[in-house]
């Protein structure tokens, strides 16, 4: 067999060339075998359909008063702020008590990249899941039973203790890392939102937050 | 045609069967003529203990699977159905819920005789590793089977555990969208929970071949933590040990069956008789007895990835053991130092599992700490420290002079 002895053009021989090409093909192959398998594991098709925006209606939630929504089956927190609280949410006695008070850490769209982490200082829309193990924070207004005398009034997460202000920054010192996240929204109209779409201008993605 | 092995059945089908496939053969020598340690005490009752855990397990799970439906919308109803009104599917489900917590029992306490007679050293340190992948697999195994009932326990242990891999830097948010497939936890999550809670199983039971196989190699540790060396210190599997682990087993399962009959439910926790509720958190997340140690080893950290890595690095330490044990000497009986240090690790796991059942606040956070800082403390300070500085009383020159006395030598020297 002549065959046996002949090199190719860059001095490999003929048969580590053959090795390395069906070495590689088959990698390919078992890559793309493997490929379906770990795709089929992600969210099917109508997973993903169901979780379309949504559309709230604000105008009955009265001041102080928060409620809940599913969005994406994640509760989603809308509470409508009081303008006591929206004043004591930039005193500075608040804010030195928070881990990242100007909202730094991408856990919200630029519209809501302000001190009341909202569109409208007075509607906070938030996804009500801890960023530390994703229990659902208890909403603890001022003067809650299960609080001290000093609590400002905001979320506490029972499971592991973490406590986030009216604004849902969470305070230094607790097991959560991150300020709760805001959801894409926009206003249809004066007090009616949509969660889920961002306002026109803006095409931030929900799934680049920190931690949800 | 080879010879049959001394003792060997020597009927004709029997010889025509071991000589295509040695079956009779290799059984009657691993399970027959196995020599083993003369001096084995009850503490080595728990490794057969585990193996008929393991099938009680796979029978009852088989059988609930049976009338199990792994849908978020009927799987809660699908259990109570198979409480009220399959034909004793409340045994079945009790036998097997505590099955999971019997097993557990059973599986610490032997991986503490592992710790305390150096089970774990020279030649057997595959044979450890092997184990804490068993305990690795039972951990999963166990952790999505409780998913399955869909109770408010369920839901939210599985948030809180599925969203531990969050914090892994980078590619942590795509793991937790592949371990739920969805959203949040929801239908897809409890349907590849199910497929793979009756897989795992099947992965422990060839895993635990593994173990046996390196087990019989170097054959059984034993109290005095020295080699086997001749006739006079084993004893044949059969009849001896045959007949002590079926007392053992005897014995185990009474206690099993009184908590069975008497308090299916002291072990678990009431709420997850509650639907899970996707918007409701119970007051109190809690898991299960057998994961409270790990579990307060998280909660001990203030910082979520931290809290992740230790979590994991917990039973990370128990591979590296048989390098981190620097002592040439295996059982405790013979290391004065480590046999007091042994205990102080027993009630640090205890501690663990007390701060594990508490909700995080003022002395519990504390006492979780230190506890923390003791657990690695010990396996990454003191083990290899005492195995240097400790001085190991001298050893019996063998198991049959030191189970039989008279004129053992080395024992009569330690005064």
């Amino acid at each position: 067999m002549a065959n046996e002895i002949t090199h190719g053009d860059a001095g490999v021989p003929r048969r580590d060339f053959l090795l390395l090409a069906a070495g590689a093909l088959g990698a390919v192959g078992v890559v793309s075998t493997i490929w379906p398998f770990i795709d089929s594991l992600e969210p099917a098709a109508d997973t993903i359909a169901a979780g379309a925006p949504i559309d709230v209606d604000l105008a009955p939630v009265k001041p102080g008063q928060q409620i809940t929504v599913v969005w994406r089956g994640r509760p989603i927190f809308i509470l409508r702020r009081t303008p006591d609280e929206l004043k004591e949410l930039q005193s500075p006695s608040d804010t030195t008590l928070l881990r990242d008070p100007n909202s730094e850490v991408d856990q919200q769209p630029e519209y809501a990249q302000n001190w009341h982490r909202s569109i409208n200082p007075e509607f906070l829309v938030v996804v009500g899941i801890c960023t530390h193990l994703g229990c659902i924070p208890m909403f603890e207004p001022r003067g809650s039973a299960l609080m001290d005398a000093s609590w400002p009034g905001g979320y506490f997460c029972p499971c592991h203790g973490s406590k986030y202000d009216l604004s849902a920054r969470v305070f230094a010192g607790v097991p959560a890392p991150y300020n709760l996240p805001v959801p894409p929204y926009n206003f249809t109209a004066k007090d009616r939102i949509t969660i889920g779409e961002n306002p026109k201008g803006s095409d931030w993605d929900f799934s680049s937050v920190e931690q949800i | 045609m080879a010879p049959p092995g001394p003792g060997a059945a020597n009927g004709r089908i029997t010889r025509w069967i071991d000589y295509r496939l040695p079956f009779v053969k290799v059984m009657h020598h691993e399970l027959y003529e196995y020599p083993t340690p003369r001096n084995l005490s009850y503490w080595w009752n728990f490794g057969s203990l585990a193996g008929a855990m393991l099938v009680i397990m796979i029978v009852t799970g088989i059988f609930l699977a049976m009338y199990y439906t792994p849908n978020a919308d009927l799987a809660f109803d699908s259990v109570e159905r198979i409480m009220r009104d399959v034909n004793y599917g409340w045994l079945l489900r009790y036998i097997h819920m505590n099955g999971a917590s019997m097993f557990f029992i059973v599986v610490y306490i032997h991986i503490f005789r592992g710790l305390y007679y150096g089970s774990y050293k020279y030649p057997r340190e595959l044979l450890w590793m092997l184990g804490v992948v068993i305990l690795l697999l039972m951990m999963a195994t166990a952790f999505m089977g409780y998913v399955l009932p869909w109770g408010q326990m369920s839901y939210w242990g599985a948030t809180v555990i599925t969203n531990l891999f969050s914090a892994i830097p980078g590619v942590g948010h795509d793991i937790v969208t592949l371990l739920w497939g969805g959203y949040v936890v929801g239908n897809p999550t409890l349907n590849r929970f199910f497929s793979l809670h009756y897989l795992l199983p099947f992965v422990i039971v060839a895993v635990v071949g593994l173990h046996l196989i390196a087990l019989h190699t170097h054959g059984s540790n034993n109290p005095l933590g020295i080699d086997h060396k001749g006739p006079g210190d084993t004893i044949p599997f059969h009849p001896y040990y045959t007949v002590k682990d079926s007392f053992g087993l005897a014995v185990f399962l009474l206690i099993y069956a009184v908590i069975v009959f008497y308090a299916p439910n002291f072990l678990g926790d009431p709420q997850n008789y509650i639907p899970a509720n996707p918007l409701q958190t119970p007051p109190d997340i809690v898991p299960e007895w057998y994961f409270l140690p790990f579990y307060a080893i998280l909660r001990s950290v203030p910082n979520k990835l931290f809290g992740v890595i230790l979590l994991f690095s917990a039973i990370g330490v128990l591979f590296i053991l048989p390098w981190l044990d620097t002592s040439p000497v295996r059982s405790a009986k013979f290391r004065p130092v480590y046999k007091k240090i042994f205990w102080l690790l027993v009630i640090d796991v205890l501690a663990l599992g007390w701060v594990g059942a508490h909700p995080p606040e003022g002395i519990v956070v504390t006492v979780g700490r230190i506890a923390t800082f003791y657990y690695f403390l010990h396996f990454l300070v003191l083990f290899p420290l005492i195995g240097k500085l400790e001085r190991p009383r001298p050893l019996p020159l063998s198991i049959g002079a030191a189970v039989l006395g008279g004129g053992s030598v080395p024992v009569a020297e330690r005064g």
